[in-house]
């Protein structure tokens, strides 16, 4: 197979935020988890949590709740505006300031007709959800102290509010407050701080459910305002709270990183007297857990620690299959990391800036497993900050290393990098073709003389670059007339002969346009799982996806078929463990020397798939590099099969094969991410 | 002259004295010539073995000891007024004049007129002054004061250098140490409201430190002394080491507001570590000099040897302090005893002043007093119970023992419960317990009781080891210690076959090593010895003297604090105790009590260390009594399996050690290339 010089690269200092809210869709299982960035990301539950789609966030946007009103999502936050996220085009459709200052919670009813907001000044919003708007329709009665959660009974009659150091439940038609329930403080030192209601739930029979900052979960009776039972589930906060949709099954997170069950079980067996009971403790975090839901077959955690936590109740699941993994979702699911493949550049995109590296150089030779010496340091060559609050949404380099462009929701932005010798200077490109106001996904052709922009409705912009003229050549539609609800494109992979483009949305179509016809050439079969990377063969134009299901396809552009290969593997079937891979595959590329090897990567992995050898059945060991490497020369061929894995680095964000031959492998090791959060809650452990 | 303590003191009007300590008698006396008065206390300079003395504040003295009369001596007048000599072990002693100005002695003496500058302004007054020795040079320090303004200035020596410092005071500073510790020096100073602060000041001069620029001196607070009715007048506080300070002058802390009490406090827990009530009037002085307390009190001046202790938890909470009384006791205490020391006073342990109202009414029968207790209890706060719990039981207790039909066991029960008492607040409530045979007091006693001393502890071992059996399995202790103790011995015949098969332990393998382990003559007879580890596996002592015992070997204690008194033990005990070990110690490594769910249970390493303990103390005689025989060489064969388990263990190190190393992962750093080969 062949020996690889590894460029191993730890250098991107990626660091995730927050998770601060989640919200659950149950209709489309989708899971919507909002970050302290502001950024608001959306999972699908039935496509292995795949993240569809991502929202840029923006400075100091704050956003402490999410709500879903049917197939719209709210949300609410601190700086006192709720917005509409337009799911279609991944950005913030409108936002309307509420006047009640920063906002702590929303919450919408079931019927889905109104919204309500909890208030730093002491008032319950309610919202009528309209037509592509939200009005404002009245405030329920004000309070001394601020609204910090909120929950609808299902009837929508009546609304609870957590608050500071007590739960008031109104009546939604008078907007009057029937009850208070007086939450008591901590014992101790924390008698003399406020008891912050953190999280309440509302159920159809009445009953109330309380989670506050000393640590007790509390069962109330609303009928008759009384307290019936309070679990002390943590010393430090319980911070989240969530039902299931059956009203069976209770979840809690605390700050101390764990997620503590109560599930309504009768307390002797066979009798109909049911009673909250604590049943179970899930520590999945380290940190404070800022959000929970309870899915019915799973529990999905979140918190300052940052990882989105997918823990399934077994007990719930009756088939094994791959929703019975522990998830845990630490990389976004798209890349993060362009490279241009000729200059050996590598473009990193942060939220609020872009870093550009060369990477360095090393003369020697060496045995497998062995570390060459470096002759030149990698050199990090820019670091661009980008103007304006909002985040950047998309970047890219192109291959010959001459143009960065990138994208905020609000503006695109093209860069021209000059690079003789040491000294490395930047211009802007002033002329911009007007159409590109903003981008999904940015692609450069592979002889960086067109840039293609997926914009609004799946539309993908060509703008043909030169020294001096910047060109709008045309714009790529789907199909016209019935382009209005297509989402955004967010995969887009050029051919290496300029011919084709291929677009993938979040709907899970894949688009292929002819570039000398400028015209829409063919529409892949919609196949049931999101496309999570693709491209296109160098030499034989075949387009090679692979999907959140792990399933691999190549598809014949110029026959407008699956190729044989493709058909063979549908056919064997893959391999249990390949369907078993818990991250998606974030990256495709190709060995222009070697036609046959596909390079992928994960993760946790990163592979070769030889298309010449047999693919590996269920008996044959998968993961066999270890058994190869030990087998002698001629016995090797008899053991091997199509997929090389390579399990040495760990925690990928990137893999590219560069024109040297050499591979770059970008890892962002979680020990470095775990190391820049912030201190966890003090804990008693063992002998400390 | 270790022995040998040169007191010089200086009578209010002329008459210097020298003392010797260790004899109480005056070595010599001086007179001056009536009319003329001293005006600062004389010195002893070590260098020239001459005293000096003031007089008439500008007449420098200087007289060997062989001089009969001061007036015959060398005399010197000075152009200023002197305020203080300092006399420095192995250097020249240092004169401080009331304006400041310092001088050596040397020097002064060679040019009595010369000029002296006015360091301090007019209204300026020195309340204290005190010389520093630390390693390389001398620092001398005085305090003044302006109206109301109190400033420290610290005068260093070749180069000199004067610094002034602002003493931030919202009262009367009454006393000022200085002591040399570390590189630094620490000044403690007592305010009248009680405070006591420290402030450590460098020794090398800082930087451009002109008295221009008055800088407040920075300070922490040490400790903030009771004070009792209106402000303290004449106090003093001493630093004894790091951790402990004492302070003469100040009223104890649960004694009434009477200010006539020399106590020891430890500064890093805040306790009290002794405290003693002195006869007659206290001046406020407080001096120490080579591990001894000099305190003047009416008309005599107390001579207190101590002893710091490593400041420690155990210490500062009363773990280590040993019952009064107890003479034999050779503990290291702070102050080995009072009484002996302070010229045969008898010991008269003021009665708080502070009684209770139900304190005093604590004179009915059993169920009144009960009665009472509970309508008391309930009225109290948690910082008010602290404070009455052990004096309600020392009363209740002094009663008892004043009274034998008087014992009321609920009550004392409860206030025990109340788990504010400890046993040095009540040193006697355990005693008693053991006299009246009130094992379930006891038990709880010994739970709740953190600094138990070894000699009560091991008294209690003695009782419980010696009392009837029959009388023992009538009481009624706690449940879930009796539950261990019978899931302890019940599993007694399953455990044998059970621990063989875990973890792929063969039980043939251990046979091999330790069959030679004489089985029980008692045991062999019964049953044949089938596993070597299941023999002699019934329990050596009853369930509730095993509950007892197992309180006992919970209890902290320290090694060689503990050793002699458990040579008391008799040799029967020491044996039924050991039995009693070995059986835990089997049952444990058989891996029983893991399954055992109790609350509390003797961890391995507690009996281990009691074995080991009980052997030290009592080897000799073991060795000589047939009957423990047996007992020892089953021990033994125990600890060589062990040894030899742990051979065999250390064989492997070695290989452990490597294949820890293999899986470290060498260290990546942000960037490499390397080269990997896919096959």
């Amino acid at each position: 197979m062949g020996e690889f010089k590894v460029h191993r690269v730890r250098f991107f200092d990626y660091m995730p935020s927050a998770i601060r809210a989640l919200a659950f869709q149950p209709q489309r299982e989708k899971i919507a988890v909002a970050r302290t960035s502001g950024s608001v990301e959306i999972f699908n539950c039935a496509d292995r949590f795949f993240q569809e789609k991502i929202i840029p966030g923006r400075e100091q946007a704050a956003t402490e709740a999410l709500a879903w009103v049917g197939d719209r999502l709210f949300s609410a936050g601190l700086n006192g505006v709720i917005s509409e996220y337009d799911l279609e085009n991944q950005k913030v459709k409108y936002t309307i300031d509420a006047f009640g200052g920063p906002m702590w919670t929303i919450a919408s009813n079931q019927q889905g007709t109104h919204l309500a907001v909890g208030c730093e000044d002491g008032t319950v919003k309610l919202f009528e959800v309209c037509e592509g708007k939200i009005q404002f329709e009245k405030n329920l009665a004000k309070q001394k102290g601020r609204i910090l959660s909120l929950s609808w009974h299902p009837s929508g009659s009546r609304i609870v509010a957590g608050m500071m150091d007590m739960i008031r439940v109104f009546n939604t038609e008078t907007g009057q407050s029937v009850h208070r329930l007086l939450v008591e403080r901590g014992i101790g030192a924390s008698r003399s701080v406020e008891c912050v209601v953190w999280g309440v739930v509302y159920l159809s029979d009445g009953t109330i459910i309380s989670g506050d900052s000393s640590g007790k979960v509390k069962i109330w009776d609303d009928l008759t305002g009384t307290l019936i039972k309070s679990h002390q589930v943590t010393k430090w906060d319980v911070l989240a709270l969530s039902v299931s949709q059956d009203e069976t099954s209770v979840v809690a997170g605390t700050s101390e990183g764990t997620v503590v069950q109560f599930q309504f079980l009768s307390v002797v067996l066979g009798q109909e007297d049911k009673e909250w009971v604590q049943t179970r403790i899930f520590k999945n975090h380290t940190h404070d857990v800022r959000a929970v839901l309870e899915l019915g077959t799973a529990v999905v955690s979140g918190g300052m620690d940052t990882q989105f936590v997918v823990r399934p109740l077994l007990d719930k699941i009756e088939e094994r299959g791959p929703e019975c993994v522990l998830r845990k979702i630490q990389f976004p699911h798209r890349s993060l990391v362009s490279c241009a493949k000729k200059a050996g550049l590598l473009l990193f995109q942060y939220p609020g800036h872009l870093e550009l590296w060369r990477l360095g150089e090393s003369d020697g030779h060496g045995a497998s497993g062995s570390v060459l010496p470096v002759k030149r340091k990698p050199e990090k060559l820019l670091h661009l900050k980008i103007k304006g609050e909002e985040h950047i949404c998309c970047s890219a380099v192109s291959p010959c290393g001459e143009w960065i462009a990138y994208s905020t929701v609000a503006s695109f932005r093209l860069y021209r990098l000059h690079c003789d010798n040491n000294n490395v200077s930047i211009t802007k490109v002033s002329k911009l073709p007007k159409v590109l106001s903003s981008a999904n996904q940015i692609c450069f052709s592979s002889d960086s003389s067109k840039l293609f922009a997926a914009s609004t409705c799946s539309s993908v912009h060509v703008v043909s670059l030169s020294q001096t003229v910047h060109k709008f050549v045309c714009t790529l539609k789907p199909k016209s007339g019935e382009t209005l609800l297509t989402t955004a494109v967010h995969l887009l992979a050029a051919s290496e002969d300029g011919k084709w483009l291929a677009s993938a949305n979040s709907d899970r179509e894949v688009q292929i346009y002819n570039l000398t016809k400028m015209k829409l050439h063919s529409t892949v079969p919609v196949y049931n799982s999101g496309v999570t990377a693709m491209a296109i063969h160098p030499t034989t134009n075949n387009l090679f996806m692979v999907h959140a299901d792990q399933q691999v396809f190549e598809y014949s552009i110029e026959e407008k078929k699956y190729t044989d290969w493709s058909r063979q593997v549908q056919r064997n079937g893959l391999h249990y463990l390949w369907l078993a891979r818990d991250t998606p595959v974030t990256n495709v590329t190709f060995n222009p020397k070697n036609p046959t090897h596909i390079i992928l990567h994960d993760a946790y992995m990163f592979c070769i798939i030889d298309q010449t050898l047999p693919l590996p059945d269920s008996s044959s060991q998968f993961y066999n590099q270890l058994t190869l490497r030990s087998l002698p020369e001629k016995d090797r061929t008899k053991h091997s099969h199509a997929f090389k894995m390579c399990k040495t680095f760990k925690e990928l964000m990137f893999v590219e094969l560069m024109e040297d031959q050499s591979l770059v492998a970008v890892e962002r090791p979680l020990v470095e991410i775990a190391a820049q959060l912030p201190a966890p809650v003090r804990q008693k452990k063992f002998a400390t | 002259e270790q022995n040998c303590y040169l007191i010089i003191q200086f009578h209010p009007k002329d008459t210097p004295c020298c003392f010797q300590v260790s004899d109480q008698k005056p070595l010599g006396s001086w007179t001056v010539k009536q009319g003329q008065c001293i005006t600062c206390p004389a010195v002893y300079n070590s260098q020239t073995k001459e005293y000096v003395v003031v007089t008439d504040e500008k007449v420098v003295r200087v007289w060997k000891d062989e001089d009969i009369s001061i007036e015959k001596a060398f005399k010197a007048t000075v152009s200023a007024e002197v305020y203080r000599i300092h006399s420095i072990p192995d250097r020249e002693p240092v004169v401080l004049f009331r304006c400041g100005a310092v001088r050596s002695l040397d020097s002064l003496l060679s040019a009595p007129q010369q000029p002296v500058e006015k360091v301090l302004s007019e209204e300026e007054v020195i309340r204290w002054s005190t010389v520093v020795q630390t390693e390389q040079q001398v620092v001398l320090l005085f305090s003044t004061e302006q109206k109301d303004e109190h400033y420290l200035y610290v005068q260093r020596f070749s180069p000199n250098t004067l610094v002034k410092h602002r003493l931030e005071t919202h009262s009367t500073p009454l006393s000022f140490a200085a002591t040399y510790r570390d590189g630094n020096i620490h000044l403690l100073y007592l305010f009248s409201n009680g405070c006591v602060y420290e402030s450590v000041l460098q020794t090398r001069p800082t930087g451009l430190a002109v008295s221009e620029s008055v800088q407040a001196l920075p300070r922490s607070v040490l400790l903030q002394l009771p004070v009792g009715e209106g402000e303290l007048t004449s106090a003093s506080a001493l630093p004894l080491d790091e951790a402990h300070v004492a302070v003469v002058g100040v009223p104890h802390p649960s004694a009434g507001t009477g200010k006539d009490y020399l106590c020891l406090w430890n500064t890093h827990f805040q306790t009290l570590q002794a405290g003693r009530e002195l006869a007659g009037m206290i001046y406020g002085q407080l001096w120490c000099y080579s591990g001894k307390l000099f305190v003047p009190h009416g008309k005599s001046l107390s001579v207190i040897p101590f002893e710091c202790q490593k400041s420690s938890l155990a210490s500062a909470v009363g773990k280590l302090k040993q019952t009064s009384g107890t003479k034999e006791s050779k503990a290291p205490t702070l102050v080995a005893s009072w009484d002996t020391l302070l010229h045969g006073e008898s010991t008269q342990t003021q009665k708080s002043r502070v009684t209770r109202k139900s304190v005093r009414h604590m004179v009915g029968s059993v169920t009144e007093v009960q009665k009472d207790m509970d309508a008391f209890l309930c009225g109290l706060e948690q910082g008010e119970l602290q404070v009455a719990a052990g004096r309600l039981a020392s009363e209740l207790v002094a009663r008892c023992q004043a009274d034998p039909t008087f014992y009321p066991q609920a009550t004392l029960m409860q206030l025990v419960e109340t788990n504010y008492m400890c046993h040095s607040v009540c040193p006697n409530l355990l005693m008693l317990a053991l006299e009246k045979n009130d094992f379930r007091l006891c038990q709880l006693c010994l739970q709740l009781f953190h600094d138990i001393p070894e000699a009560v502890t091991c008294a209690c071992l003695k009782t419980i080891l010696s009392v009837q059996d029959a009388e023992l399995e009538q009481v009624n202790l706690e449940a879930d210690s009796l539950l261990f103790m019978k899931t302890l011995t019940q599993t007694t015949d399953h455990s044998g076959k059970d621990s063989g098969q875990r973890n792929g332990f063969s039980p043939q393998v251990l046979e091999e090593e330790s069959c030679d382990v004489p089985p029980d003559p008692v045991t062999k007879d019964k049953k044949p010895a089938k596993d070597p580890l299941a023999l002699d596996m019934s329990c050596p002592v009853g369930l509730h003297r095993g509950v007892l015992i197992n309180e006992v070997l919970q209890t902290p204690y320290s090694d060689n604090l503990l050793l002699p008194h458990l040579k008391d033990l008799t040799v029967p005990q020491v044996i039924l105790l050991l039995q009693y070990l070995r059986f835990l110690y089997l049952k444990y490594s058989q891996d029983v009590h893991s399954q055992i769910r109790a609350l509390r249970k003797p961890a391995v390493t507690q009996v281990m260390d009691w074995v080991c303990l009980l052997l030290d103390a009592h080897f000799t005689v073991l060795v000589l009594a047939p009957e423990a025989k047996d007992l020892l060489s089953s021990l033994h064969m125990f600890v060589r399996s062990q040894v030899k388990l742990y051979s065999e263990l250390g064989k492997i190190e070695g290989s452990l050690e490597a294949l820890k190393k293999s899986k470290k992962s060498k260290e990546i750093g942000q960037y490499s290339i390397e080269v990997i080969e896919l096959f």
